[in-house]
């Protein structure tokens, strides 16, 4: 019906606003999507970093885009939570029962997710600038960095949108992001992969994190990213339009 | 009389579980119409087809002359849920919560939609609270109130009383009377019997899959054997006791 795709973004709107607000009002969100990155980075920096040789003499420049990534792993996890309990307590079935487009209310949660890691990865990068941290990146390797991250946070969304839909308890709903948080420790995001035994090097280097990592890094202290940049956009794309289908179908088995 | 709904043969199984084995009834126009059944008998399901969350397996079902599984939306236009579970964001305040609703009924005026209904529903002085710190019969009443936003002909209450205390109940009742007085079509689901008993215009029962009776009060009790004259002391109930208590405290 026409109205209904005429309002479309009007009630997109509103499910971000909703979303928003919820995010600014649980203080725990705030704290563990910006300030445990942050803690991290300190003690990488101040505590471990002086006995890690990276072949970079700043480690800051070295670690920041790993805990970026961190940062946005843990972030997607409230998307989750948030999605299954919108489930749990009927009010996704009064959306539903309304004359509303039904993607609405996911999109909302999606946009809300991208809206809430950039606020925390512009912190980070903050934190990160008091405690060293230079690039002599241009406008347009920045742009690329923007783009990077916001498919990387795309692609786990998605990923969290299908954890949200299905899981049976809130545990559920959030216990999958932990070995997303974990991915970056075995790749080249806080040590170079040389230093490791060659199985969990072969994983590391392997891995969408490294190359994600490494494209980052590249574009941001002005070296040439080679290839790494696009396997980096394969892996986020991939991952994306696989999560996606999954996560759309999750939905439609939840609402008609 | 018009119709606003019009179920026919309506069948839904879940799996090998077949809930509805081809369910028949009509809802005229401003009535109260309530469904009876006892736990899992199927009545949030008919709730779930009607307004448009789940699809029928069989039959057909009407509401406001559309068909629920080819024209949903129009269907959606015209009806509100309140389902079991008091759906309310518990994160945001009573008004922003009646607000958010206004604005995806599209409505010209979202604020002053939600200070009316919270006027109707003595919430004003809540209003600015998180829901989270209402209780039990608050958030029944905002709920309620988020349905009637955009003033929909036709208003579906899913057992809107399990689980509110006496108080509560009674503040529910008082509500869905005024909602029908005022011309809006009403369908409660219970299985409390005395709440079919004081708001419905017809009773319908559902039992295994079937509707077994669908008639008036009045009828319903002359299928039972006609009323002997016994003499009983009247005692009172504790609901009766705690209401009795409860209102000299508020007069004192």
């Amino acid at each position: 019906m026409g109205t209904v795709k005429k309002y479309f973004f009007n009630d997109m709107g509103v499910m971000v606003g909703r979303s928003m607000r919820h995010i600014f009002r649980s203080v725990d969100t705030i704290i563990t999507v910006a300030i445990t990155p942050i803690a991290m980075m300190l003690l990488f920096v101040y505590v471990l970093g002086g006995a890690i040789q990276t072949g970079m003499d700043n480690y800051v420049n070295y670690l920041l885009p790993g805990i970026l990534l961190i940062a946005i792993a843990s972030g997607i996890s409230y998307t989750a939570y948030r999605l299954f309990m919108d489930l749990q307590c009927g009010i996704f079935e009064r959306f539903h029962s309304m004359p509303i487009a039904r993607s609405a209310a996911l999109w909302g949660h999606v946009l809300t997710s991208l809206v809430s890691n950039a606020i925390s990865v512009v912190l980070i990068i903050f934190v990160a600038i008091i405690m060293g941290f230079r690039s002599s990146a241009g406008v347009l390797p920045w742009l690329a960095v923007v783009g990077i991250l916001t498919l990387f946070t795309l692609a786990l969304t998605w990923i969290a949108a299908i954890a949200g839909l299905s899981a049976k308890s809130v545990d559920g709903a959030v216990a999958f992001s932990y070995p997303l948080i974990f991915l970056p420790f075995i790749s080249s995001a806080f040590v170079p992969t040389e230093s490791m035994p060659s199985v969990v090097r072969i994983f590391a280097e392997n891995q969408p994190v490294t190359s994600i990592v490494e494209a980052i890094r590249a574009l941001l202290s002005g070296q040439p990213v080679g290839n790494d940049i696009w396997i980096a956009l394969m892996w986020c794309l991939g991952i994306l339009i696989v999560a996606y289908l999954f996560a759309m179908r999750a939905y439609k088995r939840k609402a008609v | 009389m018009e119709k606003a709904i019009q179920v026919n043969g309506l069948q839904k199984s879940y799996k090998k579980l077949h809930v509805l084995k081809g369910i028949d009834f009509e809802v005229e126009k401003g009535s109260i119409f309530a469904l009876l059944g006892s736990n899992g008998a199927g009545k949030t399901t008919i709730v779930r087809i009607l307004t448009t969350l789940l699809k029928q397996d069989g039959g057909t079902a009407a509401v406001n002359g559309f068909d629920v599984a080819t024209k949903p939306d129009y269907v959606r236009q015209s009806i509100s849920l309140t389902g079991q579970f008091a759906a309310v964001d518990e994160i945001l305040t009573g008004r922003e919560n009646l607000i958010m609703i206004a604005r995806l009924r599209h409505l010209t005026n979202p604020r002053q939609v939600a200070d009316d209904l919270l006027k109707r529903f003595s919430l004003t002085e809540a209003a600015d609270r998180r829901v989270f710190s209402y209780s039990g019969g608050m958030r029944r009443r905002l709920d309620i109130a988020m349905s009637l936003v955009g003033e929909p002909q036709l208003i579906f209450l899913d057992e809107p009383t399990t689980g509110l205390d006496p108080e509560g109940r009674i503040e529910v009742w008082k509500t869905v009377k005024e909602l029908a007085g005022g011309g809006t079509t009403v369908f409660l689901t219970t299985q409390y019997l005395e709440e079919a008993e004081q708001l419905a215009d017809r009773i319908a029962i559902l039992h295994e899959g079937k509707i077994i009776a669908n008639s008036t009060l009045e009828e319903l009790k002359k299928l039972f054997p006609p009323a002997k004259v016994e003499y009983v002391e009247k005692q009172p109930t504790l609901e009766e006791i705690f209401l009795a208590i409860i209102g000299k405290k508020e007069d004192e």
